[in-house]
């Protein structure tokens, strides 16, 4: 019965294979519609929007070329949310990769994800990552409350005199917002080289140990070459969320005081939504878009092989 | 297996001196990961009056005068609906279709697979910022401004990569050889996807469809710019637009929070290994 079923699909091949490519095109069909029609033809129309003054509030729709990005090069704001993302990533993600590895060691090295306490400390862990950035940015804002708000207070009890305004003070709002999106995305890393540290094969492990090196060596010279495919990919994951910032510094400090928070993302949707200039927020918009593709490039070439064995 | 415990117990064994120091550099972790959630459960319990000082760190009384004035009488309930219409809306298309799409590029011998791919990682590239303009245009001219169907679509696109991606990889893992015994038996490619390899991919589906809701329910940008109104803002729109009049009624937006924040952690707790092995999946196995 089967030999003959097999049989017949051998007589039928060619015919059975054509359906099946027929059956593959009709199943990626919608998906690819919606993401064509939804994410890449709006991206085409921010590319046509970028080349146009368009204000619908004097009624101004024009083709100008590459003016808006003529501006943009001229635009000191633009220049300096340009620098705020830049420090914001180097340092969020500077900070987040070694607490986030450090992190993932304890609870490698304390924890067994069988056991009901090991699985216990992952949910503690990963709490951060699912609260909803825009609530925990509510929470900081408590937390950063002048007057009574937790930290000033604590810093008040180990004798730090001076109360700080952290949102309100320039020099601080940047680095509320960098200790903000370090709490929440920290547990992200570490799940992540704690998954990786957990696929290493574990007698290497335990070899260091028993050969008798001390902990560091053994680190140093073993977990982290072998981890470091790990940390490349979580430090690509991070860096591209973090350069896309928005939600976490709108609701904390709206790009305040001064701009001195403003990242990219939130100069363009001031542009877009609030002083309603179309064309040259899509020009901005293109620009963010354009360093993504840029750090998408250099994340291709760094994990090259992945790639190509993915495809 | 033996070899690999009796090494595993003898590291561990190593670090029986510095046991105690872990546990305390656990609480630590905790509290660091806990803390201002829990200070924020701390300020949803508290009378007013107690907010506006510090000490007491501890309210003198509890009140649940907050959760009242947030569920009864604001538009925080609506939001929270909205919220859970949209997510399901989306997770449940983004299931649909990427399943239908994963299994295009896990099984089926078609020859455009590196584009498909190829537009799915540009899709997963763009950051928000840079396609909200033309899309909000778009939804403005369809009249669908202010509607959840819009703000459904844009986050089931958004999360479509991540989605066909994850189902990709669970339908490889299942052997070839179940779905060719299904075509052999006479099952369409869309029974034997149906019948044999769905049920079969059920952690996978659980992963994709977890990570999409969280992804939905928490998501801003979009959620912001898509609504105008009450009727259809969601819970994270509503936490940052919370109605204050002269001064911020932190009482009521720490019980707020709370209930926001509520179903993801739940969720995010119950299904925690599920969680885990989803995000770092395409990294670490991929």
């Amino acid at each position: 019965m089967k030999v003959a079923a097999f049989n017949d699909q051998k007589a039928d091949g060619r015919r059975w294979n054509l359906s099946e490519r027929v059956w593959g095109y009709v199943f990626a069909a919608p998906a690819m519609t919606l993401v064509v029609l939804m994410a890449l033809a709006p991206i085409a129309a921010a590319l046509w929007l970028s080349l146009r003054h368009r204000l619908p509030i004097f009624g101004v729709d024009e083709f100008v070329g590459l003016a808006n990005y003529l501006d943009l090069l001229g635009d000191e704001r633009f220049w300096a949310a340009l620098g705020t993302t830049l420090y914001f990533t180097c340092l969020s993600v500077g900070l987040e990769l070694p607490i986030g590895l450090g992190l993932a060691l304890l609870l490698d090295g304390l924890t067994d994800e069988r056991t009901r306490f090991g699985r216990l400390a992952q949910t503690v862990a990963i709490v951060p990552w699912t609260v909803p950035t825009v609530v925990s940015a509510q929470m900081w804002l408590w937390l950063y409350q002048p007057d009574y708000g937790l930290l000033n207070y604590a810093l008040a009890r180990i004798g730090v005199a001076a109360s700080i305004d952290w949102l309100a003070d320039p020099r601080w709002a940047i680095h509320a917002a960098i200790i903000m999106d370090v709490w929440k995305t920290t547990p992200f890393a570490a799940l992540m080289m704690l998954a990786g540290l957990k696929a290493l094969p574990q007698d290497l492990r335990a070899a260091v140990r028993i050969d008798g090196a001390g902990w560091w060596d053994g680190f140093r010279s073993i977990t982290l070459p072998l981890l470091t495919p790990v940390i490349l990919i979580t430090l690509v994951f991070r860096t591209m969320d973090a350069v896309r910032v928005f939600d976490a510094v709108y609701v904390l400090t709206g790009g305040g005081p001064g701009n001195t928070t403003e990242t990219l993302s939130i100069y363009a949707y001031k542009t877009l939504f609030q002083s309603l200039q179309l064309g040259y927020g899509s020009a901005l918009a293109t620009a963010m878009f354009l360093i993504s593709v840029i750090l998408s490039l250099f994340y291709v070439l760094l994990l090259r092989r992945r790639v190509r064995d993915m495809v | 297996m033996d070899r690999e415990r009796t090494c595993r117990d003898r590291w561990v064994g190593w670090d029986v001196a510095s046991a105690g120091r872990n546990v305390c550099l656990l609480a630590t972790v905790a509290m660091f990961c806990l803390g201002p959630l829990g200070w924020q459960v701390v300020a949803s319990v508290k009378p007013d009056e107690e907010l506006v000082r510090l000490p007491p760190l501890l309210p003198t009384r509890l009140t649940a005068a907050h959760y009242e004035r947030v569920l009864f009488h604001s538009s925080l309930v609506q939001a929270l609906i909205n919220s859970a219409a949209v997510a399901m809306g989306a997770t449940a298309v983004a299931l649909v279709l990427g399943s239908c799409c994963a299994f295009t590029l896990a099984r089926l011998p078609i020859t455009g697979r590196p584009m498909i791919l190829g537009v799915i990682l540009m899709a997963s590239m763009f950051p928000p910022i840079a396609i909200i303009s033309p899309l909000y245009l778009t939804m403005r001219e369809m009249g669908l401004q202010d509607s959840l169907i819009a703000l459904g679509l844009a986050h089931t696109v958004h999360a479509l990569p991540l989605t066909t991606w994850l189902l990709t990889v669970a339908f490889r893992q299942l052997p070839r050889e179940l779905y060719h015994a299904a075509r052999v038996d006479g099952c369409t490619p869309l029974r034997a996807l149906l019948t044999v390899v769905l049920p079969l991919a059920r952690p996978g589906l659980a992963v994709a469809g977890l990570l999409t809701f969280i992804h939905s329910w928490n998501e801003f940008m979009f959620a912001l710019t898509l609504t105008a109104s009450d009727a259809a803002r969601t819970a994270p729109v509503a936490i940052a637009l919370f109605p204050g009049l002269h001064d911020v009624p932190w009482g009521d937006l720490a019980a707020a929070s709370v209930i926001v924040t509520l179903p993801v952690v739940g969720l995010a707790a119950f299904f925690n290994r599920h969680l885990i092995a989803g995000l770092t999946a395409g990294s670490v196995k991929g």
